[in-house]
């Protein structure tokens, strides 16, 4: 894009273009160096929310336990769950949606390339001013759903629930930016032929999230303003002595953390569904149903939130509706289920690692989904929830479900990324370690609950019964933590000594596998026509009358790499922008003003408005600004 | 099978550890068979109704769980790749996922029927002349039990009649808790702002205990509750009991203690704080009887409960002691706080309070 014949004025608005060093990074707009950002950074956090989990488990191996003390227990479990739902799952997969969801249709970038970069910035400097806490007066102790008034009033120690307000708010604000973005990326930016039923199963899912996230942070902005109001200027939303009412927490927050869930589930079943057919070397059976049991579950997700607040007093009539709303959300879950069983069925079974990793989502979702199935029947949840087997069924969910899908995501298009295999054997190990650990840390939680331990107690006596199932949870979770310690040197040892990833490594069938590994920067050199679903696949094989394909032997897998290098003249991308990462340090700067230092809200939103008016006015490319 | 599995390399390890795993979760519940908040071991019909629906769908979740797993463990083995070997290509089988709709809404019918009319009965408010009433008044970090029917109040340590219905009535005073007895009854919140209710009966005698199972804050592991249930006869003599008001001494150091809970060491307060008469009641001492606004438990039979501060430290001297040298300290975050007290003013004040039978 840089010409060599640049008349040598001043340019009246920076716009970097360099594609190498520091600053290329913190002002690209390319949604795969995006999506290698938020990967990045959503790892990072994962190793700091793990070693919370750690803490938690060393403090419960025993009881009376001394490790921490209750306020750092306290302070643990909740940057435990905020850490893992808002700063790893949710961002990991939009990691892969920002990486993965352009390529899958045939598109050079997303629609809105700087509020791509705006949405990592404000995601980055949300989770930093989160756990800036830690150094600034203490970090959130509330619960990850903060319930009222424990929060919202003044019984708690420190400011963390301030934090957590603010923080989470601006988490949501990167989320919506990019839930937006997606939304429009997906509908309008379809290859030619590309029609919404042949869309990959991931980008599916990822539309799906998009549109849960969009209607999902605006109930939750509102419950966080209001819990901002009460703990910054007094307001009583939530104060009884006022008139306001702890339930209202609890019904915005829920109404919001239902579809969370889905948001945090379904990216990952998009995955497995695009990983299983590639590895089974079949089709996904039953395409529509899968396609519409996700739609179905994005809205019946929106039917559920009060299951959360069974015994909150809700009344038998209420509880009813929303056992039987819960019940049902059961049928479509299951038809995924069925569905990814019978894309195994039949199939040619390749068990490399992200096949693995797959197929132990499926196995470990399963429980969990069943496991639910128990919560729904409002008399017997009145026993479970709020003990440790409600611990257990949102972790073989969040864990067992979601982590083990992002992980069959992360080897799957590990080639993608980097351009070379993560080593199989490693894999593999780290697989079974993390299954095994998995297993032994949260299947024993199952009985703990059922033997009445509640959660979030930092301490329980010795004659309860609890001893043994807490020691061996508590093992287990350090053989998890050995098993990220495996996935670390996989990525480390594979860098050094994988060879490069052929074009196509997994014998796929979707679009993404078109363009080399990593693709160039314009994605496709020529915009693809798609004509099938599992475009790649058709373009590679051929069916014989018997229906068993056959090897096109040449000429069909047409690909970037293999199109003449001139073709990529022309392809206008937009230049970096400072603007983005700019307007995303206001809002922190402003959320420490309404902590600590009023003029600072000022300082804050001029920053926030200065980046917004150079973002409307800056030209697209940097040599429009000449 | 096994020979199946040893021609299957690729398989035979993971089944190896899965299985392995499955022995470890179940020796595992094996070893700990007494666990006296153990829902499964329900002591009352609530807790046997709700339990019951456990068991169906836990029975039918098994049920699903065997056929799924294994249909899954059975594709890997059959299905793996072989040298030339390539899948036939087919899209779905409407029929087929019709019928997969189906069956799990059938079954999920089945379970919700049951459900629906348990919802109905546990919420039922109990009738007849020996229902027993108590208020529950949940406060961070104890529970408060108001008698209305008899007039008095204890805290932590809960008495019931055997055979007759209890029914609850719940009232939050500063955050949510949780109030939930496992082997009598599913938890109900404590919400500040509603009033909810909670009926239970236990028919046998005995010593179920519960905890809050609501996160309410520092101390929330240790706000416990114990249910004493007894037969008809000597709950009314112990509800007899605790309406009648303390026995106040009138010489030695448990006199030393009365004038000291009342009075303070001067000015009515502690160097640490006010003199216990501000949050704590003692029916038959003067000035120090039952007023609004309290918000320490009643004393007026302290000595009769074995344990105090949430029901988590046995009702001795030495713990006793060790409390009001530094209450915070045995349990983080409660209201009461240091008070300063001298040795003297300690052995006085338990005296006093271990003599309040």
């Amino acid at each position: 894009m840089v010409s060599t014949t640049l008349p040598v004025r001043k340019p009246r608005y920076l716009r970097r273009t360099a594609k190498t060093g520091l600053w290329s990074w913190v002002v690209t707009v390319d949604h795969k160096r995006i999506g290698m950002l938020y990967g990045a950074t959503a790892f990072l956090f994962f190793l700091v929310g793990g070693i919370e989990a750690e803490l938690i488990r060393l403090q419960l191996a025993r009881p009376n336990g001394h490790v921490v003390s209750a306020d750092a227990y306290n302070t643990l479990f909740t940057m435990h769950g905020l850490t893992m739902i808002f700063l790893v799952v949710m961002p990991m997969g939009v990691a892969l949606m920002n990486y993965i969801v352009p390529l899958q249709i045939g598109a050079r970038d997303v629609a809105f390339p700087r509020l791509n970069a705006f949405s990592y910035w404000v995601f980055l400097f949300g989770g930093l001013f989160l756990y800036s806490s830690f150094l600034l007066g203490g970090a959130p102790n509330g619960g990850w759903f903060g319930y009222a008034p424990l929060s919202t009033g003044d019984f708690l120690p420190g400011d963390g629930m301030t934090f957590y307000s603010l923080g989470l708010q601006m988490l949501g604000i990167a989320s919506l930016a990019g839930a937006v973005n997606f939304i429009v990326t997906i509908i309008n930016m379809r290859a030619p032929g590309m029609t919404f039923m042949r869309m990959p199963l991931f980008t599916w899912m990822s539309l799906v999230t998009s549109f849960l996230l969009l209607f999902a942070m605006p109930v939750i902005a509102v419950a966080l303003f209001e819990m901002m109001f009460d703990r910054v200027f007094g307001a009583d939303f939530f104060n009884v002595a006022a008139g306001g009412d702890p339930l209202l927490w609890q019904h915005l927050f829920w109404l919001f953390g239902h579809p969370e869930v889905y948001i945090m589930i379904l990216p990952a079943m998009g995955i497995v569904s695009d990983v299983i057919p590639t590895f089974s070397g079949k089709p996904l059976f039953g395409y529509p149903a899968i396609v519409f049991a996700g739609i179905a579950i994005g809205f019946m997700g929106w039917g559920v939130w009060a299951h959360h607040m069974f015994a909150a007093g809700l009344g038998p009539v209420a509880n009813s509706a929303f056992t039987l709303s819960t019940m049902m959300i059961a049928v479509p879950t299951g038809v995924k289920i069925f569905n990814w069983l019978g894309t195994m069925w039949g199939g040619s079974l390749r068990f490399k690692t992200p096949m693995l990793f797959a197929i132990g989502f499926v196995m470990m979702f399963v429980v969990g989904g069943l496991s639910g199935v128990t919560h729904a029947v409002v008399p017997s949840d009145y026993e479970q929830t709020d003990t440790y087997y409600v611990v257990a069924h949102f972790h073989y969910v969040l864990f067992g479900g979601s982590i083990f899908g992002l992980f069959a995501g992360l080897y799957y298009w590990w080639p993608k990324f980097f351009g070379h295999m993560l080593n199989e054997t490693i894999g593999k190990l780290h697989f079974w370690v993390m299954l095994i650990g998995f297993n032994l840390t949260f299947a024993p939680m199952h009985i703990l609950g059922l033997q009445g331990m509640p959660r979030r107690i930092y301490t329980y006596p010795g004659n309860m019964g609890w001893n043994i199932p807490n020691f061996v949870e508590t093992i287990g979770a350090l053989i998890i933590a050995a098993s990220i310690l495996v996935f670390i040197a996989n990525v480390v040892l594979s860098r050094r000594r994988e060879a490069r990833a052929e074009l196509d490594p997994w014998d796929a069938r979707t679009l993404e596998w078109l363009t080399p590994n990593p693709p160039p920067e314009h994605n496709f050199d020529e915009i693809p026509l798609v004509r099938h679903r599992d475009e790649l696949w058709h373009r590679k094989y051929a069916p014989t009358p018997e229906g068993v394909p056959t090897r096109i032997i040449a000429g069909g897998e047409r690909t970037a790499a293999d199109a003449p290098a001139h073709e990529a003249h022309g392809i206008h991308l937009p230049s970096g922008s400072y603007m983005p990462v700019m307007a995303a340090i206001g809002l922190p700067v402003t959320a420490y003003g309404l902590l600590f230092f009023p003029p600072l809200i000022g300082l804050g939103l001029l920053i926030i408005l200065t980046g917004f008016f150079g973002w409307v006015l800056e030209p697209q490319t940097v040599e429009e600004g000449y | 099978m096994t020979r199946k599995a040893g021609r299957l390399p690729r398989a035979g390890p993971g089944l190896r550890a899965l299985a392995a795993a499955g022995v470890v979760a179940v020796a595992t519940a094996g070893c700990s068979s007494h666990a006296p908040q153990d829902f499964l071991r329900p002591a009352g019909p609530v807790a046997r109704d709700e339990g019951n629906l456990w068991n169906l769908t836990f029975w039918i979740a098994v049920a699903i769980f065997v056929i799924v797993e294994g249909l899954i463990v059975f594709a890997m083995l059959r299905y793996r790749s072989r040298p030339g070997r390539r899948a036939r290509q087919f899209h779905g089988n409407p029929k087929l996922e019709a019928v997969l709709v189906v069956v799990p809404a059938l079954l999920l019918a089945g379970i919700a029927v049951p459900t629906i009319r348990t919802i109905f009965t546990v919420a039922a408010k109990p009738t007849g002349s020996n229902v027993v009433n108590v208020t529950v008044t949940a406060h961070q970090f104890w529970w408060q039990f108001d008698y209305p029917d008899y007039g008095f109040s204890t805290a932590n340590e809960l008495h019931i009649p055997t055979g007759a219905p209890v029914y609850f009535t719940l009232k939050g005073v500063d955050v949510i808790h949780s109030f939930w007895i496992p082997r009598l009854a599913g938890k109900q919140d404590v919400v500040p702002g509603h009033v909810n209710h909670l009926a239970l009966s236990a028919p046998h005698p005995g010593l179920y205990r519960g905890q809050c199972t609501e996160y309410c804050g520092l101390s929330h592991a240790n706000m416990r509750l114990r249910v004493y249930a007894e037969p008809p006869a000597a709950f009314q003599a112990w509800a007899e009991h605790e309406s009648q008001d303390a026995s106040i001494p009138r010489s030695g150091a448990a006199a030393r203690g009365a004038d000291l809970f009342v009075n303070g060491a001067k000015d009515g307060t502690f160097p640490g704080g006010p003199a216990c008469v501000n949050c704590h009641a003692i029916n038959g001492l003067r000035n120090a009887g039952t007023r609004p606004g309290l918000i320490g438990p009643d004393l007026t039979h302290f000595a009769s409960r074995d344990t105090f501060a949430g029901a988590t430290y046995s009702n001795t001297e030495s713990n006793l002691r060790r409390w009001l040298e530094d209450p915070p300290a045995m349990k983080p975050g409660s209201d009461m706080p240091d008070l300063g007290l001298t040795r003297q003013q300690i052995d006085d004040l338990v005296a006093f309070l271990e003599g309040l039978k």
